[in-house]
Order: C-alpha cells, then structure tokens, then sequence
C-alpha cells in the first residue's frame, strides 16, 4: 500500500496564531481517511492548505510522490485532486447541472475560438458532458433537479451537488469538508452510500466531518487534530479508545484525568 | 415545483430562438422607419449594441467590471483612421488589424490588471480609459488632438460604402444609409451569434462561474486569471471592431469616442438592459442612444439623465430591464 497524499511537517500561521503547526501525516491510496478534531482544531485550514487555497508558512504536501506545496487549485484539479466546501460554493447564477459540467473543465477542450464557433468536436463533447452530468447527479441522488437553477435547489442537494462537481472532474483523491453538516439523518445515512460507492470506485477519500457515527462507519484511518497540532491517528478502533482523544472531545484539564481512569 | 416549471420555460425561450427574433426585428426595421435620420439612429444603436454585447461578457457573465472599455472602442476607430489615412490600408485591412492590435493591447494590460479585485479592477480600468483620453488629445501629429481626425469611406470587395451614395442591387435601389444600417445589423447579429456561442460552452460555464463564485471556478480547474484575460480581450476586439466601423460611418472622430463618459455610457447600458442578458443589452443600447434625441434642448442634462436612470435601475430593478420584465412575465403566467 503506497501513500498517495502525504503532509509533512506542515505549519500556517495567521499573524501569530499557529492554526496548523508541525502537522505530519500520510493519506493511503484507496483508503477513505478522516480527519477529526474540535472546533477550531485546524481541520478546514488543513484542507485550504492541501487544495492550494492557503500558503503554507512551512512544510511540504506531496500528491502521488510529486511536491505540490502550494500550487493554485486549477493546477491541483489538472493532477487529479477535487474537494468540496464546508460552506457551500455553488455558482448561484447557473442551473444545477452546469455547477456540475463546471467540474468536468479538465477534460474539455476550452479554446475561445472553437467556443465561438461552436465547432462539432466540442460541441459533441459538451453534449457528452451534459450526459455524464446527468448521470452523476442522479449518482449522488440530486436526480430531482436536473432541470432546476441552483439557486432553487435546498441546502442538502446544493450539499450532494457540490460532491457531483468535484466527481465530475474524475479525481484520484476527493476532500470532502463536512458533507453531512446541516443533514438530517435520512440525508446522513444516504450521504454514507455515496462515500461507499465513491470509495468503491477506488478514489482515495479525505473526510472532515464532525458526525462521528458517519465518520466510525466510513473511515479506514483517523487522524485527530487539536489546535492545529496532531493528537492520534490510526482506526477507528484505536481511535475510540484513545484518551487524549476522548480527553479533547470532552475538554481539558481536570477531565482529561477524568477520562484516561474511565475503563474503555 | 414551481421552480421547476420555471427552468423549463425558460429552457423553451431558448437563447437561439431569441437571435432568430432580432433578425427578424432588424430585417424589418426598414418597413417601419422612413428618413435617413432614422437609419442614422438605427445604425448607431446597431454598432453600440454590438459593443454592449461583448462587454457583457466581460462584466455581466464574468462579473468583471470594465470602466474604461471606451479606451478600446477609441483605439479600434483611431486605429482605423490612422491606418487607413496615413498608411493608406484598405478601410477592411485596417479594421482587422485594429482588432488585431487592440486584442494585444487588451492583453498586454489586461495581465497585470486582472490580477486585481473588485474595486480595485474597476479603478485600474478607469484609469486606462483616462491614460487613452489623454493620449488621443495629446498626440496630435498622429490622432489631430481635440479637433478629431477624419475617415475614408467603408469598402468591401472594392465597393465603396458610403452615406452619401445609392447603390443598385438586383434592380433596386439603396441609398447609403440603408446600406449602412444593414451592415450595422448584419455585424450585431453575428456579434449576438459569437457570444450565444460563447456562452453556451465550457468557456462560457468557465467564465459564468467567475462571477457566481470563483473559489468553486479555481477548484472545478479553471484558470481564473487565464479566463479572466480571455474575456477582457475578447469584450476590447468587439470594442475595437465596433470602433473602427463607427469612424468609417461617421467619417469623423474625436477623443470623446474614447471619453470617460462614453465609458460610463457603455457600463450603465449593460447594467440598464439586464447583466448577462445578451438581449437586455441591445434593448440598453437603444434606450441610451435614443434618450439624447429626446434631450436636443437640454443637451447638459444628459449625464444626470444618465446618472438618474443607473439610480433608479439599481434601486428598482437591480437585475436590468429584460430580466425583470421576463421574470415578471413568467409569474403572471403561473
């Protein structure tokens, strides 16, 4: 089993304040691996830091053995890397299904003069595309709104739609920030199916989230992070048990005590 | 479901069958208007909308605003009055190197400006637009200064096409000016044809997302400053083309082509007629042409007019005419 994503000693300061510090950890390649943590811990700055939204202060990223520290996310998506947004970025002023044809950017051609012209070769692609598109919408259960604007659709769907975008772009390795955030339990459970099948499909799955009965089910690996700062890694077995872990969802101090002399 | 009714409705006006009704609007203007004055208006407002149209892209679809564009509609029409009188180019040469040239120009300082956001793009571009007032006043061996430069007549295929002449096709009979307003229409047809196109692929999902959130853009993998460039270049060749066409119709300009009012005019067009509304904007463009002719007696009011229409659409109907209107069509029917 190789690593596929690996974060080394990755840090991100904010004038002053360490939101990430010394952060190491690897992603194995078909695994779906969740990274969990409390409020605050660090977990979306992470992903911004991954995804090349953010500039890391110090430290590397690698994706499939190549260095790609900081790098633009347009250049990420190129290599095979796709995420989703804790809040929602779905492009309001286009329909539902071409929020997700978005996704699918890499791999049509976008030459301004073949636009122009609407030369047969894209426009034979595009109505591949639109199909596709379709297909993963309904893959993802947004098959209610394939004819919708986005801006009519509830909350959940935008939720599913946004996971629909990044498939689009075929990736090798999804991040999915809060997915089930906002989700009632229906939607929670049908959530699950769609990250099984993702991972089914062999796509390497990194999953922030905060529901940990979804987490427990899902995951292959755990990492938990605290201010910034790794806490513990390993199954979700291990992680249950762990007492530092049980120690920061419960709170500091006296309690950490408290909880190391609780029997597991 | 009632929005579902909606998005199909909508699907059923598709943007093609709207191009077939301005064609069929254009192709029967003649009918209803008599005198050279009205083919003048019409003319003008076939060529302005035709700038509206390409600078929609660019900050309608993209939501990139452009305050400047009239720098690149005075550099097309300056372009073609130098290459054509000084260089002695044919009037079709030149305006296709014009294009030519304003598309690098727009590129070259479309790099380091649309590197910028919001505001700030806005205020870079003002100031390009002032930068080519100021050059076009100034350099007076090559543009004559205030006093404006004047153009040869438009040729095609060796025919002259001027105002002043009548032309026999097939047994009738044309004056100029219907010539004109026909070549006019034919241009901003293509020009609507160009930016359906545009819209409607992965160029135009790439460049719509720009505006709704460029985060998901930069994600979903698009270049954002690649396609940023791309539209502002694109927006400055309509400027330019539209330019160099106007000059050869008016026969005579002046920096005022490339003022900081024309700019502002150019911008409350689009925002007038509907933002990413190709339609909306031509509707923008003659509305704004046409309130002059209503004003002759009060000439210096026509920039309060100006300022108090862009007011009153922000306040009351913030998505432009068409849009409003449509959207109010489509509750009645409901």
């Amino acid at each position: 089993m190789s690593a596929l994503l690996s974060v080394t000693n990755l840090s991100k300061e904010f004038g002053g304040v360490h939101a990430i510090e010394d952060l190491s950890f690897e992603v194995q390649r078909g695994h779906v691996h969740s990274i969990i943590g409390p409020n605050g811990a660090g977990k979306t700055t992470l992903f911004n830091l991954v995804t090349g939204l953010y500039q890391p202060s110090a430290g590397a990223v690698t994706l499939g053995g190549r260095d790609i520290t900081g790098r633009a996310p347009h250049k990420l998506c190129e290599m095979g890397m796709a995420r989703t947004f804790q809040n929602l970025q779905i492009c309001m002023n286009m329909s539902a299904l071409e929020n997700v044809m978005l996704g699918r950017h890499r791999h049509l051609g976008s030459g301004a003069l073949a636009a122009m012209l609407k030369l047969p070769g894209l426009r034979k692609a595009d109505r591949h595309c639109r199909e596709h598109c379709r297909e993963l919408m309904t893959f993802v259960g947004c098959g209610d709104y394939l004819d919708h604007a986005a801006s009519a659709m509830p909350y959940g769907a935008l939720k599913r739609l946004e996971i629909a975008r990044a498939l689009a772009a075929e990736p090798d390795i999804l991040l999915l920030d809060e997915p089930a955030a906002g989700l009632n339990a229906t939607e929670t459970e049908a959530l699950k199916s769609v990250i099984q099948k993702i991972a089914g499909k062999g796509i390497t799955v990194v999953l922030v989230e905060h529901d940990m009965k979804l987490v427990m089910n899902v995951s292959d690996h755990l990492l938990v992070i605290s201010y910034g700062r790794k806490l513990a890694e390993g199954t979700p077995e291990q992680i249950r048990e762990h007492p530092e872990v049980i120690a920061a969802y419960l709170g500091g101090g006296t309690r950490e005590r408290q909880a190391q002399e609780v029997p597991a | 479901m009632k929005e579902a009714r909606a998005m199909k409705k909508n699907i059923l006006i598709s943007p093609y069958g709207g191009l077939l009704l301005l064609a069929l609007i254009l192709a029967l203007m003649p009918l209803a208007v008599s005198n050279d004055f009205h083919y003048d208006l019409l003319t003008k407002i076939c060529l302005t909308a035709t700038v509206a149209v390409g600078l929609n892209l660019l900050v309608g679809y993209a939501g990139q605003v452009s305050l400047g564009h009239a720098a690149f509609y005075g550099a097309g029409a300056y372009a073609s009055a130098i290459l054509t009188s000084q260089y002695n180019l044919s009037p079709m040469v030149a305006l296709l190197s014009a294009a030519a040239g304003v598309g690098v120009m727009a590129w070259l300082v479309g790099r380091p400006i649309l590197h910028l956001k919001g505001h700030y793009l806005s205020m870079a571009t003002l100031g390009l637009g002032v930068i080519a007032a100021i050059v076009l006043n100034n350099e007076e061996q090559l543009t004559g200064g205030p006093d404006g430069v004047g153009l040869p007549p438009l040729s095609l295929f060796g025919h002259e096409l001027s105002v002043f002449g009548e032309y026999q096709f097939a047994g009738l009979t044309f004056t100029g000016v219907e010539l004109w307003y026909l070549l006019a229409a034919a241009v901003l047809v293509i020009a609507v044809l160009l930016a359906l196109n545009i819209i409607d692929s992965p160029l135009g999902r790439a460049l719509r997302a720009l505006h709704g959130s460029e985060i998901a853009a930069q994600v979903a993998g698009v270049d954002t400053a690649k396609y940023k460039l791309r539209v502002f270049v694109i927006s400055a060749v309509y400027a330019s083309v539209a330019g160099s066409l106007y000059g050869h119709y008016s026969g005579f300009i002046t920096p005022t082509v490339a003022s900081f009012e024309h700019s502002i005019e150019l911008i409350t067009i689009v925002v007038l007629g509907g933002m990413a509304s190709t339609f909306g904007v031509i509707i923008g463009a003659a509305i704004l042409v046409l309130i002059p002719q209503f004003l002759t007696d009060f000439q210096e009011l026509e920039m309060v007019v100006f300022g108090a229409i862009l007011m009153a659409v922000m306040i009351f109907l913030p998505r432009g005419l068409l849009p409003s209107v449509l959207q109010r069509l489509q509750r009645g029917a409901q």
